[in-house]
């Protein structure tokens, strides 16, 4: 990279050089910064830490008991199902697989991003990641906790739910390892086990740096404090958070040996998610391709899968990220660059799911088969056509909008694609799982698959169980990785004093 | 954390170190090159994030972490075989489908995930046993100004037990490199 003027025109450099390169004069690009004005490591700390250590915002309980109500929903759906039974949802023949398989996609497959983030774009040293890798794992894991409540109840008798695992029980009888569905139960358990390590890891030197301050904060606060309940509040919140804050910080101190363990750890985390998240989706779409069901039955189903997957975790982590940005000023960690980044992948991720809707199409024609072509006309032009033309809509044309950087920048559309996209995606899921399922090889078999009240409320609460975890994240844990991000700024660089002045600002 | 026993009563306390403090990424690099050149072998860097360079800097060797990590993976891997194999074909064979009891193909997926969630934890697990963490309490931590090491300080910690230290020469050499401040770590005597 500094190896410019100086060491090509070394006479030990070896042999003349050309005329044509003294003429070259490389383009000055300087590379879009992560971390705007020039901010110093201490503003980094003080801008995440004070998230966590200032008080509680109005909108913050207002999401609360909003998120905290809508959850109910999920909850009140479960009891009702569990002491009913679940034919309380719209499940009828020919149609068993209806919402809850969707919505487990659904949210699966929104998981996915925070993996793509901290793993993938990792290993791709993307140091853009670093700014949102954070809150997108926590979303993973928030959203594979949502994805796993919709198979956990669809067993039925949710109390032998224990037997997908290969426990010993009464029928001395184990799971079916032959089956995609005993596979989901392993890669999904494994998705959400690792993902919950990585983001743990990554979390220990930002919460040793939450531990160390404290004692300070409760300082602060108990200078502030007006009367004797509020003390008391305030030295029994102190306790808690040097405990919580001390216990999970694990006695890091930041010692140069540590990091060296640390970031091959985790280096190694990112190289094993990156498979781990490839083959999360490849097996949720295995539970569709392995059966023999026209519109289901198709190679072209995991890249698919695993396309749409980050497609719509972004889209989530766009719905996220821009809120949260202009709630909490963040604009200069989460800068205008990592939601072009964002957008960017936004619109290759929907053009590449663009590109298997098309291809699915092809192939169905190409492959002459009768009951394959026919699943995919009636896809598009049957019954469920009002479902597969949003999904057109959302995911194939409203990401096209992300090619002008005037959209990008305007947050307002951005933030409003980033809804059409979460819409999009959970059609799809829709679309794929009802339409083949409704109408099969014989007619006298089909059916018009609705979802009940219960299905309805049942979906909708989880978006409340999610924030309700989200909101909890956003008060007692860093919404960012300071540490990373502080390790990405120029003047983290060791080299850093040295470049000035003798590199044309060529860099 | 509590450091008012050791502060009040001089005479409890051992040595622990000397510490040298500094406010830049280049400043603890060159301070970190120049301690290991002058041949000192227990002492650490402190930094609040990763410093790129920082383990050649002080020349420290790979990290034996992969080795937990492939030991999970092995693991992982053959127990989900064996799984598969005991369980379908050993200890209850059933048919299903026409399917052979046992083929290293269909239980794949789960030798698979296996493989990934026994490395991880081995990842996590190595992180730690190499760390030697979790740990309690360390004497660094009597540093009334440790709090900026995990914000926007840097720091070199040269132990009282490496053969080359010397209270006096070993802070003179620290002073030298231009530190913001050196200062005396203590350790807690074990019965004090």
């Amino acid at each position: 990279m500094n190896t410019t003027k100086d060491s090509l025109s070394h006479p030990d450099g070896g042999g003349a050089r050309p005329a044509v390169l003294e003429e070259v004069r490389p383009a000055n690009m300087p590379r879009r910064p992560i971390v705007e004005n020039q901010r110093t490591f201490a503003w980094i700390t003080q801008k995440v830490c004070g998230i966590v250590e200032g008080r509680a915002p109005l909108w913050w309980w207002v999401a609360f008991v909003i998120s905290s109500m809508v959850a109910s929903f999920t909850v009140m759906g479960l009891i009702y199902l569990t002491a009913t039974g679940v034919g309380v949802w719209g499940l009828s023949h020919p149609v068993f697989w209806g919402w809850a398989i969707i919505n487990f996609v659904f949210w699966i497959g929104i998981g996915h991003a925070g993996t793509l983030i901290s793993a993938i774009l990792c290993l791709l040293k993307q140091k853009w990641r670093t700014s949102i890798n954070r809150a997108a794992e926590a979303m993973t894991i928030f959203a594979v906790m949502c994805a796993g409540i919709f198979p956990l109840f669809h067993v039925g008798r949710v109390w032998f739910a224990w037997w997908l695992f290969p426990l010993p029980n009464a029928n001395v009888i184990w799971p079916n390892f032959r089956s995609p569905l005993e596979w989901d139960v392993f890669a999904v358990s494994t998705y959400g086990t690792v993902s919950a390590l990585f983001w743990y890891m990554g979390m220990i030197p930002d919460l040793a740096t939450l531990r160390d301050r404290v004692k300070s904060v409760y300082e602060k606060r108990l200078a502030e404090a007006k009367n004797g309940a509020q003390r008391t509040f305030e030295t029994a919140y102190y306790q808690f958070r040097k405990y919580f804050y001390g216990v999970l910080a694990m006695g890091w101190r930041g010692s140069n040996r540590h990091w060296s363990n640390y970031e091959m750890a985790y280096l190694l985390l990112a190289g094993l998610s990156t498979p781990l998240v490839l083959s999360v989706h490849t097996i949720v779409s295995f539970d569709f391709a392995v059966a023999n069901l026209p519109g289901w039955h198709t190679t072209i189903f995991p890249p698919y899968f695993v396309a749409g997957a980050i497609f719509s975790g972004f889209g989530m982590v766009l719905t996220l990220m821009l809120p949260l940005r202009a709630l909490f000023g963040l604009q200069d960690l989460i800068t205008q660059y990592h939601i072009d980044c964002m957008c960017k992948i936004c619109l290759a991720t929907g053009s590449m799911v663009g590109y298997a809707y098309a291809m699915e199409f092809f192939i169905a024609w190409y492959g002459a088969n009768p009951y394959e072509g026919f699943a995919f006309v009636n896809r598009a032009f049957g019954q469920y056509s009002w479902a597969y033309w949003i999904m057109i809509t959302c995911n194939v044309i409203s990401p096209q909008f992300f090619w002008f950087a005037a959209a990008r920048r305007n947050l307002v559309l951005v933030f409003i694609l980033s809804i059409f996209i979460n819409v999009g995606m959970w059609f799809e899921r829709f679309v794929i799982t009802v339409s083949s399922l409704a109408n099969d090889f014989l007619p006298a078999n089909w059916n018009y698959y609705s979802p009940t009240i219960i299905d309805i409320f049942t979906f909708a609460g989880t978006f409340g169980i999610f924030g309700f975890f989200f909101l909890l994240f956003i008060r007692f844990l860093p919404l960012l990785a300071f540490a990373e991000i502080k390790a990405v700024t120029p003047q983290a660089d060791p080299h850093h004093h040295h470049d000035n002045g003798n590199d044309d600002g060529h860099k | 954390m509590d450091t008012s026993n050791t502060a009040s009563s001089p005479a409890a306390r051992k040595p622990y170190g000397m510490l040298a403090l500094f406010d830049s990424a280049p400043a603890i690099y060159e301070a970190a090159r120049t301690v290991r050149e002058a041949g000192y072998s227990r002492w650490d860097a402190l930094t609040p994030f990763p410093v790129h360079g920082l383990d050649g800097a002080m020349g420290l060797g790979r990290s034996r972490v992969p080795v937990f990590v492939f030991i999970g993976g092995v693991i992982g891997f053959f127990v989900g075989m064996w799984l598969a194999w005991w369980m379908g074909y050993y200890n209850y064979p059933l048919i299903v489908g026409g399917k052979p009891y046992f083929s290293p193909i269909f239980p794949f997926p789960i030798a698979y995930e296996l493989t990934i969630l026994l490395a991880a934890f081995g990842a996590l697990g190595g992180m730690f046993v190499c760390n030697r963490l979790p740990m309690h309490n360390h004497p660094v931590f009597n540093y009334e100004n440790f709090r900026s090491l995990t914000d926007d300080k840097f720091a070199v910690v040269i132990e009282a037990e490496d053969p080359l230290f010397d209270a006096e020469g070993t802070r003179t050499f620290l002073e030298e490199l231009g530190p913001l401040e050196v200062t005396a770590l203590y350790d807690e005597e074990d019965d004090a």
